[in-house]
C-alpha cells in the first residue's frame, strides 16, 4: 500500500521536469501479480521438468523433483528480477530455498515416522507382548518381545537411577555452585556428549567384562547406557537451572539461608518440571541405543529377568538381529519391534513437552 | 550502599567479616553474627556435587586408558604406523589396518557435512527468522523430535525406505560426475548395484546430524543483536539482505563449530550405517559402490564373531575413532564458545 503512495501522483507532475520516480521496491506485500509470477515459474518448470523425464525415463522421483527445483528456482528469478529488480528476486529466490531446507527436515521426520509405522502395525497386536522368542522357530506364527521389553526395562531403569541424579547434582555444581572445577568439568561434559555410542559399550566391555572379569549381562549394558546419558541430561538440566529467576536466589539468600537449602528447598522445587522433563528426554536417548547393548548384554532370544547374570535382549537388539534374518516372518516381527520403540520415544516426548509446558506456565515465563 | 545515609560505615576496627550495624539501636540485641565464608552444610554439599561432578573427567579417562590397555596388543603385532597405514584385517596373525576403515568413515561424515548443514542452516535461519510464532514453536518441536529418533530406526528407514530413492540419483552421478574422482566407477557398470554404499550412507547420517546442527546454530543465530537486524530492515534491506548482512556474518564462526559438531556426531554414528553399508575393511575411495569402510559399523559387526585377537583390533579401532571424535569435537566446542562468549 505504501508503494502506491509515495508514486507522486501523475496528474500533479510538471510536464516540464522529468518525473524520478522513487518506487520503493517491493519486498514484504504479496499481491495476485506475485502469485501469478510464482506459478507461472513452477508450471514452466514443471512442464519442462516432464519432457526431459519422457525423453530420459529416469528412476524414482528425487531426481525429477531435484531438476524442477533448479529450474524453479532459475525461472523465478529470472521472472522477478524482470517486474521488482534484482535484490526482490534475490529474496524471493532465497525465502523459497530457506523454506524448502526446513521443509526437507520436516518432510524426513514425516517420512521416518510414517513408514515405521505403517510397516510394524500389521503385527501390532497385545499378544507380542505376551510372548518371547525361546520356543519360536523363524517361521512359526506367534512370537513377540515379550523378552526384550522386560529387558529394555530393566536397563534403562537401573540407567536412569544412576544417571539422573548425577546428572542434576553435575549441573548444580556447573550453574549453582560455580566452583573452580567447573571449566574442567564442563569440557569432560561436553566431550562425553561428544562419545560415539559405541565407544561407550567398548569401555564398559573392556573395564567390566575384560578387566573384572564379568560375564555379559544387563546390569553392563545399563553402565554403558548411563554414560550415554549423563552428559545429555547434564547439559539439559543446566539450560533448566538458568530458567530459575535469580530473585527467588537472591531472597533465600537474604532470608539467611546456607547455600544447600537454597539450592534444595528453592531451585530445584522451582525448576523440578524442567528436571523431570530433561530425565524423560534422557530415558528416550538411552531406550534407543544399539550399539552399547550390543557389546555388553548382546541378545537372547529367552526371557531373562535377572538384569545381573547373563546375556539379555532389549528392544532395539531384538529388532537388530531379526531384521537381518532371511524370513519375512522374522523381518515382520523386527517392525512391530521397531514400531513398538518410535512409540516409547514418541510418548515419552510428548509427555516431556507436556510437563515442561506446564512447568513454564507455572512459572508465569 | 555507601550513599544510603541510613547505613552507617562499618567502624574501622570492627572484625573482617563481620557486620556492625548501630548495635546501639536495640539496647542488649547484639545482631546476629553473619560469616561470609561457607557454612559446614555448604562445604558438604559443595563436596558431593563436586565429586559427582568428576566423573565426567573420571570416564573420559577412563575410556582412553583402558582401551588402550586393551589395544595395545593389537596395536603391536600389526605395528603401530603399519595399523594406520594398511588395510587389512587378519585376526589369526594379528596383522590388522584400519586406513580403508578411517577413510570410509570421513567419506561418510563428510557427505553427512556437506548435505546436512545446509539443510540444517536452511532450518534455522526459517525457524528463526521467517515462521510465525505459531509455527515455530511447532518445527522446534519436530526437529527435537527428529533428535530423539533412535539411529536404529533411521537405519532402517534408510535401507528399506530411502535406498530405493537414492539409487536412480546414484546411477546417475555414476554415469555423468564420474570426472569426479570419489565418482569414479572402478567396475565395469552394468556389475555396479548402487545399493549399500558410502553415498547413501551419508545422505541417512545427514539427516541424523540436522538436529544438532540446527539447534546449536539458531543458539548462534539468537544471540545476533536485535538493533542490528532492525536496522538493516529499516534501511531498506529485504529479509535475505539482512540475514545475509548481518546474521550470517556475526554467526560465521559460530555456525562453523556447529558444522564441526555435527560432524563429530557423524563420524561415531554406529547402528544406522552398520545397517546400511556393507562395511568392509578394505579402502574404497568411490562412494557410490556398494562396499565403504566405517569404524564404527565395523566394530558393531565383527565383534560377536571376533576371537581375542580380533577384539584387541577392534578395540583399537575403538580407539582411534575415539580419538578422531574427541578432537573434531573439542575444536567445535571452543569455536562456538568462543563466539557465544563475545556475542
Amino acid at each position: 500500500m505504501t508503494v502506491t503512495e509515495l508514486r507522486p501522483p501523475a496528474a500533479v507532475a510538471n510536464e516540464a521536469e522529468p518525473v524520478i520516480e522513487a518506487v520503493p521496491r517491493k519486498l514484504r506485500s504479496f499481491g495476485i501479480n506475485d502469485w501469478l509470477e510464482l506459478g507461472a515459474s513452477a508450471g514452466s518448470a514443471a512442464a519442462a521438468t516432464g519432457v526431459v523425464y519422457l525423453v530420459m525415463g529416469w528412476r524414482g522421483w528425487l531426481g525429477p523433483a531435484l531438476w524442477w527445483l533448479v529450474l524453479f528456482l532459475a525461472i523465478y528469478r529470472v521472472v522477478v528480477g524482470e517486474s521488482n529488480g534484482s535484490v526482490a528476486a534475490t529474496d524471493r529466490v532465497m525465502t523459497v530455498i530457506i523454506g524448502i531446507g526446513a521443509a526437507i527436515s520436516v518432510a524426513a521426520l514425516a517420512w521416518v515416522v510414517l513408514f515405521v509405522v505403517g510397516k510394524g502395525i500389521g503385527k501390532f497386536r497385545l499378544s507380542f507382548f505376551r510372548e518371547d522368542m525361546a520356543q519360536v522357530g523363524p517361521l512359526d506364527p506367534g512370537g513377540g518381545a515379550k523378552h526384550a521389553m522386560i529387558g529394555t526395562l530393566q536397563q534403562v531403569g537401573i540407567a536412569t537411577a544412576f544417571s539422573v541424579p548425577a546428572a542434576i547434582l553435575t549441573a548444580i555444581y556447573l550453574h549453582e555452585i560455580k566452583g573452580r572445577m567447573s571449566p574442567v568439568i564442563r569440557f569432560f561434559v561436553d566431550a562425553m556428549s561428544g562419545l560415539p555410542s559405541i565407544v561407550a559399550g567398548l569401555l564398559v566391555y573392556t573395564v567390566w567384562i575384560l578387566r573384572f572379569g564379568m560375564g555379559y549381562s544387563g546390569f553392563a549394558a545399563s553402565m554403558a547406557l548411563t554414560v550415554l546419558m549423563l552428559p545429555t541430561v547434564t547439559r539439559t538440566a543446566e539450560e533448566i537451572l538458568r530458567t530459575v529467576p535469580d530473585t527467588l536466589r537472591e531472597a533465600a539468600l537474604a532470608l539467611g539461608a546456607p547455600q544447600w537449602r537454597v539450592v534444595l528447598r528453592v531451585v530445584v522445587p522451582t525448576a523440578s518440571s524442567g528436571l523431570m522433563t530433561a530425565a524423560i528426554l534422557g530415558v528416550a536417548r538411552a531406550i534407543g541405543e544399539t550399539a552399547p547393548v550390543l557389546l555388553t548384554a548382546q541378545y537372547a532370544a529367552a526371557t531373562n529377568t535377572n538384569v545381573f547374570e547373563g546375556k539379555q535382549a532389549t528392544l532395539p537388539m531384538f529388532v537388530y538381529q531379526l531384521i537381518r534374518q532371511p524370513n519375512q516372518t522374522q523381518i515382520d516381527r523386527a517392525w512391530t519391534g521397531a514400531l513398538t520403540l518410535l512409540l516409547m520415544v514418541l510418548v515419552l516426548f510428548v509427555l516431556a513437552r507436556s510437563i515442561g509446558e506446564r512447568g513454564r506456565r507455572k512459572r508465569g515465563a | 550502599m555507601a550513599a544510603n545515609p541510613l547505613v552507617q560505615p562499618a567502624a574501622s576496627g570492627a572484625a573482617p567479616g563481620r557486620v556492625d550495624a548501630g548495635a546501639s539501636a536495640i539496647d542488649g540485641l547484639a545482631p546476629r553474627q553473619i560469616r561470609k565464608g561457607a557454612t559446614g552444610g555448604d562445604r558438604i554439599f559443595r563436596g558431593i556435587t563436586g565429586g559427582v561432578g568428576l566423573v565426567s573427567l573420571v570416564v573420559v579417562g577412563a575410556t582412553a586408558g583402558f582401551l588402550f590397555l586393551e589395544a595395545r596388543p593389537a596395536l603391536r603385532s600389526s605395528g603401530w604406523l603399519d595399523f594406520f597405514t594398511s588395510s587389512v584385517w587378519n585376526s589369526s596373525n594379528g596383522n590388522f589396518g584400519v586406513a580403508g576403515l578411517l577413510i570410509g568413515t570421513i567419506l561418510i561424515a563428510t557427505i553427512g557435512l556437506v548435505v546436512g548443514t545446509p539443510i540444517a542452516l536452511a532450518t534455522a535461519i526459517f525457524i528463526n527468522e521467517y515462521a510465525p510464532l505459531k509455527l515455530r514453536r511447532w518445527l522446534v518441536s519436530a526437529i527435537d523430535l527428529l533428535a530423539a529418533l533412535p539411529s536404529l530406526i533411521f537405519g532402517l528407514w534408510g535401507l528399506f525406505a530411502l535406498q530405493k530413492t537414492l539409487v536412480g540419483p546414484a546411477e546417475w552421478m555414476g554415469h555423468h560426475l564420474s570426472a569426479i574422482p570419489i565418482f569414479r566407477l572402478s567396475e565395469a557398470d552394468g556389475s555396479v548395484s548402487w545399493s549399500r554404499s558410502v553415498f547413501i550412507t551419508g545422505i541417512v547420517v545427514a539427516l541424523m546430524i540436522v538436529p544438532i546442527v540446527t539447534a546449536v546454530s539458531r543458539d548462534v543465530m539468537s544471540q545476533v543483536p536485535r538493533d542490528l537486524v532492525e536496522g538493516a530492515l529499516a534501511l531498506g534491506g529485504s529479509r535475505w539482505g539482512a540475514v545475509r548482512t548481518v546474521i550470517l556474518p556475526f554467526g560465521r564462526s559460530g555456525i562453523v563449530g556447529a558444522a564441526l559438531l555435527g560432524f563429530g556426531r557423524a563420524l561415531g554414528e554406529t547402528i544406522a550405517v552398520a545397517i546400511i553399508l556393507s562395511v568392509s575393511v578394505n579402502t574404497n575411495w568411490n562412494v557410490l559402490e556398494t562396499n565403504g569402510g566405517s569404524v564404527a559399523g565395523w566394530i558393531a559387526i565383527q565383534f560377536g564373531e571376533a576371537n581375542a585377537n580380533a577384539r584387541s583390533g577392534l578395540i583399537a579401532a575403538g580407539l582411534a575413532l575415539f580419538m578422531l571424535t574427541l578432537v573434531v569435537n573439542a575444536t567445535a566446542r571452543v569455536i562456538v564458545k568462543r563466539t557465544t562468549r563475545f556475542a
